[in-house]
């Protein structure tokens, strides 16, 4: 049973749609995370969920319990800001203890609360510190720290990390998916960096303009997009997406492209549940993403179907563990994801391994996956 | 449940007494005061309806002529000399100057003294028996002659000369903010173009003080209009009607003129007067920061 | 002006001392008046009508100061300017702490607690700044007057909070703006309510904006005259209307020590103020004319 559920939830501020019917639910335990480019709605989305932000219709229920009419307070959740918004005039103990003292809960009862968090999260020797005397980290840790001792039904994360510099966001990360292994709260998580949505989520949702575009394990959003959208949106480098022409000739199917010397480059597909075959000479987008477009000797030996072609090899940008090689297809500029060390140099061809199991094809007129 | 409701109401009911005051105290004050400009009020309030006929008197009288040409003169010459001194000022202290923290305070601080205390000393300054002309003859210049407070045609530039004094030490002070603004590297790629100093603050830094003049502008001519106490202090509004400004012209005829209505319709001509200046002002202002 | 401008922005020694030396001057300028208060005020009557206004006492006495603190005829009486001065401070310190706290609460509520129209609110309360006094002068009366504060102390208080309110409320306004509004959200998951949030988070993190707010009042307050004048009696009338009184009461010698004497007491406790705390007063200047 859903946990967190929200159904069908709108959110305009005064003329603007904010949120146009958003449903979504994750089960306990869970980790779902809201992606999406900036201004996508992720955050009021997130806001709505925390009762910050008043909704205009649809329903949120935490538990089985419908929470659109509770103060944040009473909904039993903790959240962590992006800009970990702790109290300036309070210490440490004092930022993680509030809650607690609005409540009214007794100093003893308090410490002892603060101790068991501070123990957690290693924070034990800055309880008398104010905010302003902890570096970035220090301070994450201390946000973290304020929602944990509320032992909450829901954690949610705003952008938490989007403040650290490169590797401590990387530390901080892998400690969140550890608090979360430990904890097993569900969580609500709002990145707009994919790679934090893919190795934190046990659900991903992309939105974009206040419209779901996916709603899925990391998987699926990743090998299965929905649209062109998302194809493009998740993985780094993103989805090579190459024009090209359905080419059906009774029940053998092949995508053609169009090289740069314009010779045509024909790859056979398998049919996907017949979708192809009433669209002979329709254009499609034909999405990979690089790491199913490589070197032969690096080929997936399990892939069912490999055609390997020739191309011509503009650039070549060796990022240490492996190289990528930049050809065009159809008029795009199409990444190639290589081992370290495989022989090829710019301006010269090279023979390339396409997974053709990995591919994906979408309708250029809806924008939509195909199959 | 209830206490979200709660939440909801306390702020507008913690608001609700300021706004209260306003809405009494600014805007039903100014719509009854309009509304006593169109009546037939002498010593005290009265309401017999006489339509415009207050403003049609009002712009009759020579008196309130020359109340507004004063406030021309003197709203004009007050505006441009602060700010023109106060810019000078401003550039001259923006070069590195050592004392700065010493000098900056001493331009600034007529403006903690009211117009009261600046039109006393100010007009013993200017009074030819024991001021200026004065000390001038003691020191052996007997032909100096400094009299403007005692003329009937230069006595309002003495109000200029005393004004000047308690305000551009301020707007030397906004000018400085805004040339300790400007990004140090703009002026650093004029510099690389081969930019004198005079055509960087000609051709670079000036133009970007716009936002400056145009505040210095507004908070000067509002306080131009308003002006009441300097004159009372320095001049008292003589010789004659000499230095009369529609607030002492207002003030005069309605409390001891016993012309309310009059008193009246001169408040509001001010009121428009500062209206068109500053609503736009507010506006183009707030404008951008409408975003929720 | 344009030549020392060219001097003032060129490097070499001889422009820099040019730039000194304009700077000195204009010091001067800003000093003298205060500088000729200050000597004159401690010469007898004597010295200043036969000497020399600039020149330093021969004749060195307090009895001036003594005289318009305690004896001086104010108006009709005799009092001195001492139980004026009290008047003053009577007045000022409560409606500068009244309207200052109302300020803070409309802050907060403007920027943490929006609701539809606040921008219509903030807009009628920010434009009550700039409307000239003048237009209240006979509403306010008949409203003292019905409520049998007139020529009151208290009376002066409500007039003072009432046109305050504008400046405070705009000042707490901007500051709290920029005051992250997470960090309300946090506090508002971790339950505490309106008021709860305002003292414990708001309020210790305010003391910039309150100095510059207290400031800001309180020179204005003190330095007001129309207010003090139209609605004052002897129990009420603030210090710059007896400074006003003192000095253009025209029986008898003008004893030019003693105004000046008494137009130093009546501008000591802001002066004190901004000399103790320029940077907070500059800061309130700046803010008042900067909007938005």
């Amino acid at each position: 049973m859903a946990f967190l559920k929200i159904d069908n939830l709108r959110k305009s501020f005064g003329k603007v749609d904010v949120l146009k019917g958003i449903d979504l639910e994750i089960e306990e335990g869970g980790f779902l995370v809201l992606v999406g480019p900036s201004g996508c709605g992720k955050s009021t989305l997130l806001n709505t969920i925390a009762g910050l932000e008043a909704i205009t219709s649809g329903e949120i229920s935490i538990n089985g319990k419908v929470v659109n009419d509770l103060h944040p307070s009473q909904r039993d959740i903790a959240m962590v800001f992006q800009s970990y918004a702790l109290y300036p005039n309070m210490t440490v103990a004092e930022n993680i203890g509030f809650g607690m003292e609005i409540r009214g809960i007794p100093k003893a009862e308090r410490d002892a609360a603060i101790a068991r968090v501070a123990e957690t999260l290693q924070i034990g020797a800055l309880l008398d510190r104010k905010p302003s005397q902890l570096s970035g980290g220090q301070r994450q840790r201390v946000a973290m720290g304020r929602a944990l001792v509320r032992d909450p039904m829901v954690f949610l994360f705003d952008e938490p990390l989007s403040n650290l510099d490169a590797k401590l966001r990387v530390d901080m990360r892998t400690e969140i998916k550890r608090l979360h292994q430990r904890m097993g709260t569900t969580i609500v998580y709002v990145t707009h960096d994919q790679i934090e949505a893919m190795t934190l989520a046990t659900k991903i949702a992309v939105l974009k303009d206040g419209v779901l575009q996916q709603f899925g394990t990391p998987a699926e959003i990743y090998n299965r997009p929905n649209n062109l959208f998302v194809a493009d949106f998740m993985g780094s480098p993103s989805m090579n997406l190459i024009p090209a022409k359905v080419k059906a000739d009774g029940s053998d199917v092949a995508i053609v492209m169009e090289r740069e010397d314009g010779a045509p480059l024909t790859l056979p597909m398998a049919e996907a549940n017949g979708a192809l075959a009433g669209r002979d000479g329709k254009e499609v987008v034909f999405g990979i993403r690089p790491e199913a477009l490589t070197d032969p000797d690096s080929a997936d030996r399990n892939a069912s179907r490999i055609s390997e072609l020739d191309c011509e090899i503009e650039v070549i940008e060796p990022a240490g563990s492996d190289t990528f090689a930049v050809t065009r297809l159809g008029g795009r500029e199409i990444v190639a994801r290589l081992r370290a060390d495989a022989p090829i140099s710019a301006g010269q061809t090279a023979r390339l391994a396409f997974n053709l199991d990995k591919a994906v094809l979408f309708d250029p007129q809806t924008q939509e996956r195909i199959g | 449940m209830n206490r979200n409701r709660l939440q909801e109401i306390i702020p507008r009911l913690v608001l609700s007494p300021s706004m209260a005051l306003i809405l009494i105290f600014v805007y039903a004050f100014i719509l009854y005061t309009f509304y006593l400009s169109m009546t037939d009020s002498r010593m005290l309030p009265s309401y017999g309806f006489v339509g415009f006929e207050n403003y049609a008197k009002l712009w009759d009288l020579r008196h309130w002529w020359r109340a507004l040409t004063n406030l021309a003169i003197f709203g004009s010459l007050y505006i441009i000399i602060c700010s023109v001194l106060g810019l000078f000022l401003a550039i001259l202290l923006d070069q590195k100057i050592r004392g700065e923290g010493f000098l900056r305070p001493i331009y600034l601080y007529p403006m903690a003294l009211s117009f009261i205390v600046t039109g006393t000393a100010w007009k013993w300054f200017l009074d030819p028996g024991i001021g200026l002309e004065n000390t001038m003859h003691q020191w052996g210049w007997a032909s100096f002659e400094f009299a403007w407070i005692k003329d009937r045609t230069l006595a309002i530039y003495t109000v200029v000369i005393a004004a000047v004094w308690q305000s551009s030490g301020f707007v030397m002070a906004m000018f400085l903010a805004g040339l300790r603004g400007v990004d140090s590297e703009i002026i650093k790629a004029a510099q690389m173009d081969g930019a004198s100093n005079v055509t960087i603050y000609r051709r670079i830094i000036i133009p970007m003080m716009r936002p400056v003049f145009l505040s210095a502008f507004v908070v000067l001519a509002h306080l131009a209009i308003k002006s009441y106490d300097l004159v009372i202090a320095l001049t008292g509004g003589g010789p004659g009607q000499a230095t009369e400004l529609p607030a002492t012209f207002m003030y005069s005829y309605t409390f001891t003129r016993n012309q309310m209505g009059i008193g009246a319709s001169s408040a509001i001509i001010m009121l428009v007067m500062i209206f068109s200046i500053i609503i736009p002002y507010l506006y183009s202002e707030l404008k951008p920061g409408r975003q929720r | 002006m344009s030549a020392e401008k060219t001097a003032g922005v060129s490097g070499n020694k001889l422009a820099r001392a040019a730039i000194y030396s304009v700077l000195i001057v204009f010091a001067v300028y800003y000093l003298l008046p205060l500088y000729v208060m200050l000597v004159n005020s401690v010469k007898p009557l004597e010295e200043i009508r036969q000497g020399n206004m600039l020149a330093l006492p021969d004749v060195f006495t307090f009895e001036p100061w003594t005289k318009a603190w305690s004896s001086a005829q104010v108006g009709v009486q005799p009092t001195g300017l001492k139980p004026y001065f009290f008047n003053s401070i009577l007045m000022v310190v409560p409606a500068v702490a009244i309207s200052t706290i109302l300020g803070a609460l409309n802050g907060y509520v403007l920027t943490k607690w929006r609701f539809r129209g606040d921008d219509i609110v903030f807009g009628l309360i920010l434009l009550s700044c700039f409307i000239p006094f003048q237009i209240a002068l006979i509403p306010a009366a008949r409203i003292l007057g019905m409520l049998g504060i007139a020529g009151t102390t208290q009376g002066l208080v409500l007039i003072h909070v009432v046109y305050g309110l504008g400046f405070t409320t705009l000042f707490f306004r901007n500051y709290y703006a920029a005051f992250p509004t997470e960090l309300i959200r946090a506090a508002q998951i971790d339950g505490a309510g309106f008021f709860q949030i305002f003292r414990r988070i708001l309020l210790p993190s305010s003391a910039p904006i309150i100095v510059v707010t207290v400031i800001w009042q309180f020179t204005n307050i003190w330095n007001d005259f129309l207010f003090g004048v139209s609605f004052g009696d002897f129990d009420s009338q603030p210090m710059t209307v007896a400074l006003n009184n003192l000095v253009s009461s025209s029986g008898g010698v003008k004893e030019y020590n003693v105004h000046f004497a008494g137009a130093i007491l009546a501008a000591l406790p802001t002066l004190i103020v901004y000399i103790v705390s320029g940077r907070y007063f500059v800061r309130g200047l700046m803010a008042g004319a900067v909007k938005g």
